[in-house]
């Protein structure tokens, strides 16, 4: 089972993020439950969103207390709440910022992960690039294909078009892979098994 | 066909294969999307015949349902909590009158304190109300519920709440397999009503009935509770002939056999327990779990003889009875009686306290060196407990307690 969550804040779309998560996955053939950390979600508040993917059925219901990776929407949470809590030691954190973990000041928490398990990429920016919004959560899916090898670019798409229609649709669609690519061109190992 | 879909939003695709030809509803958490979808449905022309009353409160939601139901049309709505309290005079008249209504509950805490998140509580309250309660566990059973509770209700005339756990299933997104409607028409005939309101053929229902005959009424209700423990297994088969699947039915299994140690328990954290069980198998844990999905009528006698040859059993529940204990612990003692077989009762999960596999195995652990306290509330933090306790020996006026707890959790934390 491999196990994502994400944080962000209320109207950054991390409830969809997890959903299309699921999408992508059950594209694919796999199993797949997305969930929301079911609080009174307010614009700005802190939102958290869970996804879990398997080979067989999914039953556990309890949130995801030791994730597998970490996908964090927006960094000015790092300054109220542990969102790394429970990571593996082995995890994945995908960061949505220019900037980097270090500077930041969050350095000493994903200096022990395993290379290549590590990436910030600016998809607000590539969003408003992309499709006018500033919408991270779609294009981190993008980073998150590319950096996890949990799945296809090309799922992601699908996942996303099920979604968004239209110019959001595509726009999304071009988003997540300058997210994609970013994160290849840093140089991935594409041949690491799934897990 | 396979579907990756929002509990809430398949359940409303699943009333909408029912035909029903009215719904009204009042939107609460955790309600709201189901009850949005089958507006939608009903609006973009997908769900034909069928009018979407909108109403001003859930008194009015279910009173509307009462008059529908009542000239024969096939009838559906949905609530959960306060809005299932709101109702309750018209839940009782529902049950009383004969009604095959069904109902969705959300399930959610009540208040006060204010709590949107799930337990049991609200379906509980209703227990006794002559309504049949069926659990879903998973969003799958939970739409196959709807399709069965319909065929169920109008056999018998009753109305039925499908309960399912408020934002565990009815806002999680997985997999379910939706029925066609080919299968659903196959299964589920149009409705043909015990009793039908028509302006031209009058007759009265809701008669008043003193103590000469007050008795024998409610007798035929329970016994038609009764004929519904025959009945529902029965649905069940049919419903896998059709559909190439189990749903339903009284109670749920899950290694049983061999097991020492059976944790009873409702819903959605079933599936939690049984990957704990597999764990704990694989330490030659003989534990076992059954779920109850029929809770009323309440399946005495399968439970009974599923339990009976176990050392020990643990009720786990989303809901307390005030000053006495557990709710569907209370139900399972009356059908051990006589066997020996001790039933703990643990008390989880209320107001969206997540039920964890740590905290599971260090219960389970205890349990099984018959360590447990006969009533337990499962991750209670006694230190904050302590705290306002004294606080209230300390001074008379010591204040209202939930706010209290609240300072004494986040004062000197960051509030986000």
């Amino acid at each position: 089972m491999f196990q994502t969550r994400i944080h962000g804040r209320g109207g950054q779309g991390v409830v969809t993020a997890a959903e299309l998560l699921s999408v992508a996955a059950f594209i694919e053939g796999r199993n797949a439950q997305a969930f929301p950390s079911f609080g009174s979600e307010r614009t700005g508040a802190p939102v958290v969103s869970y996804c879990r993917i398997d080979d067989k059925e999914i039953r556990l219901r309890e949130p995801i207390l030791e994730p597998d990776a970490i996908i964090i929407q927006d960094p000015t949470l790092f300054g109220s709440l542990d969102v790394f809590q429970g990571l593996k030691s082995d995890g994945y954190v995908l960061l949505n910022s220019n900037k980097s973990f270090e500077e930041l000041g969050v350095g000493d928490a994903v200096k022990k992960l395993p290379a290549n398990h590590t990436y910030n990429v600016p998809a607000t920016e590539i969003a408003i690039k992309h499709m006018g919004r500033p919408m991270p959560n779609a294009v981190l899916l993008g980073g998150f294909a590319a950096m996890s090898n949990q799945l296809a670019i090309k799922s992601v798409e699908k996942a996303i078009l099920s979604k968004f229609s239209g110019k959001i649709g595509e726009g999304n669609i071009s988003a997540a892979n300058a997210a994609f690519d970013i994160i290849k061109k840093n140089g991935v190992d594409n041949k690491k098994e799934k897990k | 066909m396979l579907e990756q879909i929002e509990g809430s939003v398949a359940v409303a695709k699943g009333i909408a294969l029912c035909r029903p030809e009215v719904i009204c509803a009042y939107p609460i958490s955790p309600q709201t999307h189901i009850v949005e979808g089958c507006g939608k449905l009903v609006k973009s022309g997908k769900l034909k015949n069928c009018e979407f009353i909108n109403v001003e409160s859930e008194f009015a939601a279910l009173s509307v349902a009462i008059g529908s139901s009542a000239t024969g049309a096939r009838t559906y709505t949905a609530t959960a909590s306060q809005g299932l309290l709101f109702m309750a005079e018209a839940v009782y008249n529902a049950s009383g009158l004969g009604l095959p209504i069904v109902m969705t509950i959300g399930n959610r805490a009540i208040g006060a304190p204010i709590n949107i998140w799930n337990d049991h509580t609200d379906s509980m309250s209703m227990r006794d109300s002559g309504w049949l309660q069926l659990f879903a566990e998973t969003n799958q059973e939970a739409v196959d519920l709807h399709i069965q509770a319909f065929k169920l209700a109008e056999l018998l005339s009753m109305p039925i709440m499908v309960c399912m756990d408020g934002f565990i299933l009815t806002h999680a997104y997985e997999r379910v397999d939706m029925p066609s409607q080919e299968q659903v028409d196959a299964y589920l005939p149009p409705f043909e009503p015990r009793q039908v309101l028509d302006p031209a053929d009058p007759y009265s229902i809701g008669a008043m009935v003193g103590p000469e005959a007050y008795t024998e009424v409610r007798y035929l209700a329970h016994e038609k509770q009764q004929q519904a423990l025959k009945i529902i297994p029965e649905i069940g088969k049919e419903f896998a002939d059709v559909f190439g699947r189990s749903s339903g039915g009284l109670i749920h299994n899950y290694n049983l056999d061999d097991a020492d140690t059976i944790v009873v328990t409702l819903g959605s954290v079933a599936g939690t327990i049984k990957d704990v069980v597999d764990k704990m198998r694989e330490d030659g844990k003989k534990i076992g779990v059954l779920s109850i999905c029929s809770f009323r009528p309440f399946p005495k006698e399968a439970i009974r003889k599923a339990l009976e040859n176990c050392k020990r059993v643990i009720v786990l529940e989303k809901s307390l009875a005030v000053g006495f204990g557990g709710v569907v612990a209370n139900n399972v003692m009356m059908s051990m009686q006589g066997t020996g077989v001790h039933v703990y009762t643990v008390v989880a999960g209320l107001g969206g306290r997540p039920i964890t596999q740590p905290s599971l195995i260090n219960m389970l652990l205890k349990a099984e060196k018959d360590d447990l306290e006969d009533l337990t509330f499962f991750d209670l933090q006694h230190e904050v407990v302590e705290r306002e306790l004294e606080r209230v020996r300390d001074s008379q006026k010591s204040g209202p307690a939930a706010e209290n707890i609240l300072r004494d959790l986040y004062v000197g934390k960051d509030k986000t």
